[in-house]
């Protein structure tokens, strides 16, 4: 990790210290909770997609399967949240070898789809599967997280709890990207055949990413469902992993820093726009539209470039102008 | 009612849904050939068909021939613009970016059709004006059944003479062979992209038309239509019409003869299971995973 | 002495047509061999086939008494045979100095959990794959251009990175798919300079090339392609007055050029 990460870093971890000190109203927090919760699986989604170059449009069914799996332990088998947690990574993570093992194999389109498919697949089963999942009103009543005799039932512990395992993944993730492993995942997306030539196991790094991504959703899922105390399938929808997407999107896929403040823009900003919230699909297209077509580095990045140039411009300008004046 | 007669019912609905889904792998077939592009939005433009046809004939009172190319022709439209707003602008865009770009103009386009006509469900009254169902015993036909399928062999004949027998469609297939060879010929590419696109929101409009007096539409149909048609192409070999249609029929039986006879909450399940199966068995055959392909471009 | 690569009675078709028929040849521990032919011949076909990025129809290769013919890519680049392609295959995500250093994947073990736990052997572990893809980097001249993206290289500089990831392998054999592709004279030299210098670390090369006088200045044995099949085989000399080679040539000025002695 290089000085400047770990400069931004901290300022990172300072930030998100202080920021419930700062605002200290309850609502906020909640969704400063929720900007955690997705930034999991942002991140994970930014070393498949961003740095490995493999599409995933499926997400939101790991995610979903942590929220269940989480659920439903600790509610209809009475278990701790705890193990539900680690039982959701698990459960979620070999989903995703099971479904990545083949999937993998397919390039560009037919990874888009196939995880497609399967996002929908799980979605189905969410909605039917009814004695397990409650079908399509889903079900309540499940608790909150404890440390000991401690609860983290208020908002202002969970956050500090959620935060505190994101930047801990967020800090693994960038070591893995300035590593032996994450320069192989970075091949992957240059060039697969080269990467291949070099001795990079292209299709055995494909499917660990995508294990470790589909992990982060179950986790991600487990501290969703054990915060709102309620699941039900809408949320896991094929548009929810498209919304992640355009998370990913808009920070800039090709940099992890991206998933974070790309999350932090469209979970925050849409609380704003409340007069708008029937028509958030549209926003999100016309944003991912926006961003691919205009802004491929993302929003941070694309901006900062664009003032980047016309400030060079400028400068050339002045240096013509003093030029000819010069003669 | 015998057996023989709810397989006979099975069928029917199978083979009304199959010619959709024939129909909508019939678009991703056009777009895919002139570009190698898969356009995830290609379900939309089913949807925006129907939702178009429903506004004008029963909202404007337009009389149905007329509504149905107005209808077709606003789709169409909206495909150009697609094109020529997400697609064109772009330079050497990646296949990522592709994928993305179309599937913000499908959410753009479902976003689109919320805000228009909201979250309810419309329907659209039969073509014919008996709707009395045919009778084969105990099964009954609807006659709607055999409008699609007049319509779809229609539009099949109608492409096939545009492909076959018109320049334009000449030098689409040309595009589609060899891009590169097109172009030092005298064939403007660029135009070809955005003339795949108008014919490929054209076929998804007529579909969306003709299957909502039986199947009625909603803002939120696109997706799955998507994915079934890409199912579709994919079992039939993507690139290939004649595949598509036989496709379109045999996932519409499995989907109609699965629900009725082995569950109903799981119909929607079928044919994403037969579309993972045909990638995850012989993804080589589909795509040549061993790089060969790649490299010989 | 033991060859080190051989290959036995090669055949490749794709879709019905044969690239390649009945091509056996061996490579010899250090020695620089090429391979030549007129386009379409198949050379590249028989770097892709070595480099298990094609499997062949029928035939057989080994690699150090090993066969080779059914491993994948990543497992035949872990057995010491490296190559660089045609149309340059660079990562234009990463670094100069990260695109040489992914060279050192075969011979280093960090896995996931190492990788992200930054441990003491990891640590170690990165520091020698900066040495050695530093000294490499040197070693073909860039090492200024380190920290630059490829993208914003020369197309010669491009081929040197290329060259410098696949030496960072490690390799014993190591296969240069045309890298005097174009080059300028100047630029020409200095490949053939880097080529004779990759020899004397007693590394074997096996070379597609078209540039003639680089091929005879420079390599040991010959082996001409025509149309998939060998139609001759030997040292420059001899290459160059067989009937067969000569007629496949005709026309070619650039061959019959006075190289004979």
């Amino acid at each position: 990790m290089g000085k400047k990460n770990l400069y931004a870093l901290a300022a990172l971890t300072g930030f998100i210290v202080v920021l419930p000190l700062v605002i200290g109203n309850p609502y906020y927090l909640g969704i400063f909770i929720f900007w955690g919760i997705y930034s999991l699986i942002t991140i994970g989604l930014s070393l498949l997609i961003g740095y490995t170059g493999q599409i995933s449009l499926g997400h939101a069914a790991f995610f979903g399967i942590g929220a269940y799996t989480s659920g439903i332990l600790s509610t209809r088998f009475g278990l701790s949240p705890w193990i539900g947690m680690i039982a959701a990574i698990f459960l979620a993570a070999g989903l995703a070898f099971v479904i990545g093992a083949p999937a993998l194999k397919l390039k560009g389109h037919y990874l888009a789809m196939a995880t497609l498919a399967f996002g929908e697949i799980i979605y189905i089963v969410f909605n039917q599967w009814i004695s397990l999942t409650g079908g399509p009103s889903g079900f309540g009543g499940i608790p909150a997280f404890s440390i000991g005799n401690f609860s983290l039932e208020s908002d202002f512990s969970y956050y500090y709890f959620v935060w505190g395992i994101v930047l801990f993944v967020f800090l693994a993730s960038i070591n893995l990207i300035h590593s032996r492993v994450g320069r192989a995942l970075r091949s992957i997306h240059g060039s697969e055949v080269a990467a291949r030539c070099m001795g990079v196991n292209t299709s055995g790094y494909k499917l660990k990413i995508f294990v470790f991504s589909g992990a982060l959703g179950g986790l991600a899922g487990s501290l969703y469902v054990h915060f709102v105390t309620f699941v039900s399938p809408g949320t896991f929808s094929v548009m929810f992993s498209i919304v992640l997407l355009t998370m990913v999107a808009v920070g800039g896929m090709t940099n992890i820093w991206g998933a974070i403040t790309g999350t932090a823009i469209l979970t925050i900003l849409p609380e704003y726009l409340r007069a708008f919230q029937d028509y958030d699909i549209l926003i999100y297209g016309a944003v991912l539209l926006g961003i691919m077509i205009f802004l491929p580095e993302g929003l941070v990045l694309g901006v900062f470039n664009i003032m980047r140039k016309k400030i060079i411009l400028r400068e050339v300008e002045e240096e013509k102008l003093k030029l000819k004046k010069s003669r | 009612m015998s057996f023989f007669s709810q397989l006979l019912q099975y069928v029917f609905t199978g083979v009304a849904v199959g010619a959709i889904y024939g129909m909508v792998a019939l678009g991703f077939n056009i777009i895919y050939n002139a570009t190698g592009i898969i356009n995830l939005a290609q379900g939309e433009f089913v949807m925006l068909g129907g939702m178009v046809m429903i506004s004008l004939t029963t909202g404007l009172k337009v009389p149905m021939i007329l509504g149905f190319f107005i209808s077709v022709g606003i789709v169409t439209l909206i495909g150009a613009v697609i094109e020529r707003g997400a697609i064109h602008p772009l330079k050497n865009p990646s296949v990522m970016t592709l994928i993305i770009i179309t599937v913000a103009a499908s959410i753009l386009l479902k976003g689109g059709a919320m805000f228009i006509w909201g979250k309810q469900t419309y329907t659209l009254p039969a073509f014919s004006s008996s709707t009395k169902p045919i009778s084969f015993g105990e099964a009954s036909l609807n006659p709607q059944t055999i409008w699609i399928l007049g319509i779809m062999a229609a539009s099949m004949i109608v492409l096939a003479i545009f492909f076959n027998f018109t320049m334009t469609g000449k030098a689409m297939r040309a595009c589609a062979a060899n891009k590169l060879a097109a172009s030092l010929v005298g064939v403007n590419v660029k135009l070809m992209v955005l003339l795949s696109f108008a014919l490929s929101a054209a076929i998804g409009a007529v579909a969306g038309i003709i299957i909502t007096p039986v199947a009625l539409m909603d803002y939120d149909r696109g997706t799955m239509l998507a994915i079934k048609g890409f199912a579709t192409a994919v079992l039939g070999g993507l690139g290939s019409n004649i595949g598509a249609v036989i496709a379109g029929f045999i996932i519409g039986l499995m989907e109609s003869l699965g629900a009725g006879f082995i569950s109903s909450s799981y119909k929607d399940a079928i044919a994403l299971l037969v579309l993972l199966f045909v990638l995850f068995i012989r993804p080589g055959g589909i795509m040549g995973t061993t790089g060969e392909e790649k490299f010989k471009k | 002495m033991n060859p080190l690569l051989r290959i036995e009675d090669l055949r490749k078709e794709f879709g019905g047509i044969v690239a390649l028929e009945g091509v056996s040849f061996t490579v010899i521990p250090n020695i620089i061999k090429a391979i030549i032919g007129p386009n379409g011949a198949g050379k590249t076909t028989i770097f892709n086939i070595i480099s298990g990025i094609y499997s062949p129809s029928k035939g057989k290769i080994w690699f150090k008494e090993e066969r080779i013919d059914k491993l994948s890519s990543h497992l035949i680049a872990m057995r010491g045979i490296s190559r660089t392609f045609q149309n340059v295959q660079i990562f234009n995500n990463m670094t100069v100095l990260e695109n040489v250093m992914i060279g050192c994947h075969p011979w280093t073990r960090s896995g996931f959990f190492s990788c992200v736990f930054k441990t003491k052997g990891n640590y170690k572990e990165e520091k020698k794959i900066y040495s050695r893809a530093m000294e490499l980097l040197e070693f073909v001249g860039l090492a200024d251009k380190r920290s630059l993206f490829p993208s914003s290289l020369t197309f010669q500089q491009q081929r040197l990175i290329e060259i410098a990831r696949a030496l960072a392998t490690n390799p014993e054999l190591i296969l240069l798919d045309e890298p005097a592709a174009g080059l300028n004279a100047r630029e020409t030299i200095k490949i053939a300079e880097l080529i004779y210098r990759i020899k004397e670390e007693g590394i074997s090369i096996l070379l597609v090339e078209h540039d003639m006088d680089l091929v005879m200045d420079i390599s040991q044995e010959i082996i001409v392609l025509n149309s998939g099949r060998v139609i001759a085989e030997g040292n420059p000399r001899e290459v160059q007055n067989n009937e067969k080679v000569i007629a496949t040539y005709l026309g070619e000025k650039e061959f019959v050029k006075d190289k004979k002695p």
